[in-house]
């Protein structure tokens, strides 16, 4: 996984539209932000292996990106992004990471479900 | 630069009131918690001095930890990647402790949404299996993450439908001291784990996608405050649990 090239995810993206495909997408503050200084509560949510479809699909921004999937009737976003990669899989894994490492948000598409 | 401190001379103020558990003397240890790497924080030490002494040790471990949001500092594990690289690392940390390990195969962050008694049924057939002495779980509504609490809670089920011999069964409880000691009193049991702390932070360490950036941080001494010295003190001096037989709480 390396940093978003925009041509190229834009190119990953157009070669995955009007297909079904498995969705995974995420964002997370990690589970301990209550023992932090702040004591803030964590705040997660993610969706696995959702089918969606779609007709269009951006990348953009100046870094971190986001990305937009128009659905045949709905959309896919997400803020944030600053890695990507496909995998040995053939899965397009987009990826935030803040500046240690750790994920802060992910937008995956496969042809097959992702492993459960 | 050595992020291991010299440990304490004495550890009594550490260990008051509690009674001091000898590892060596069990027939057989048993951990069950959710995540890769719990093991190693809660009671690598524990594990390590057991199977020293010849004592069977597995660790049961809920889930891959497969939705962990630690990818590495730099990163170098993706979402996909994560299962297979937290699998591997737990391998090592196992192999570091003298321990084997299974693995329920559960979902990351999902615990808590599985059927209780199923899960509750399912350590308790490795437990009859394995009959260990002593089983060591999360302390159920006192461990901070939903799937340490639901693990916790799945085991002191299982515990509590054997029906021969019951192991003794030791709770971990996360979160600030003084709050849990305010809640709970003082741990019931300490092990005091000096001789085997290099084991115990070289199975943290194995834990590479999870501790890399822990141990940055303690290799930078002079950012550190009094309060994360102690606690990294104290977590390669001392392992302490309360004792869940008999606790009343939250059931099936
Ligand atoms: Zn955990």
């Amino acid at each position: 996984m390396g940093p978003i090239d925009l041509a190229q995810v834009q190119a990953e993206l157009d070669a995955r539209h009007d297909r079904d495909l498995y969705l995974h997408l995420e964002t997370t503050t990690g589970s301990y932000t209550a023992l932090g200084p702040e004591k803030l509560p964590p705040v997660i949510a993610f969706v696995r292996n959702a089918t969606v479809r779609f007709d269009r699909a951006m990348v953009t921004g100046e870094g971190p990106y986001r990305v937009g999937l128009k659905l045949h009737g709905g959309w896919v976003y997400a803020q944030g992004l600053t890695d990507y990669t496909v995998n040995e899989r053939g899965e397009l894994l987009l990826a935030g990471h803040d500046a240690e490492g750790n994920l802060r948000v992910a937008l995956q598409l496969s042809e097959r479900p992702f492993r459960e | 630069m050595s992020i291991l401190p010299p440990p304490p001379e004495r550890i009594d103020h550490l260990v008051e009131g509690m009674t001091l558990l000898d590892p060596s003397a069990e027939d057989g240890l048993l951990v069950v918690l959710p995540h890769p790497d719990d093991e190693s924080f809660s009671s690598g030490g524990t594990m390590a001095l057991a199977s020293d002494a010849g004592v069977p040790v597995t660790y049961l471990c809920g889930t891959y930890g497969d939705m962990g949001r630690r990818m590495g500092s730099p990163f170098f594990a993706t979402r996909e990647s994560m299962r297979d690289v937290r699998e591997r690392e737990l391998a090592e940390a196992c192999e570091i402790l003298g321990a084997r390990y299974e693995l329920l195969g559960m979902r990351d962050r999902m615990v808590e949404f599985e059927d209780r008694r199923e899960v509750a049924g399912r350590v308790r057939e490795v437990i009859e299996r394995l009959a260990p002495s002593t089983v060591i779980t999360f302390y159920p509504g006192h461990a901070v993450h939903p799937d340490h609490d639901a693990m916790g809670l799945a085991t002191k089920l299982a515990v509590e439908g054997l029906t021969k011999r019951k192991p003794q069964l030791l709770g971990v409880a996360v979160g600030d001291r003084q709050q849990l000691r305010a809640l709970l009193g003082p741990p019931h049991v300490a092990v005091d784990i000096r001789s085997v702390r290099q084991r115990k932070l070289d199975a943290l360490r194995a834990h590479r996608s999870q501790t890399e950036m822990m141990f940055l941080r303690w290799a930078k001494q002079l950012e550190e405050d009094e309060q994360t010295k102690a606690f990294r003190q104290e977590m390669l001096t001392v392992e302490r649990f309360y004792r869940l037989n008999g606790v009343v709480g939250p059931s099936g």
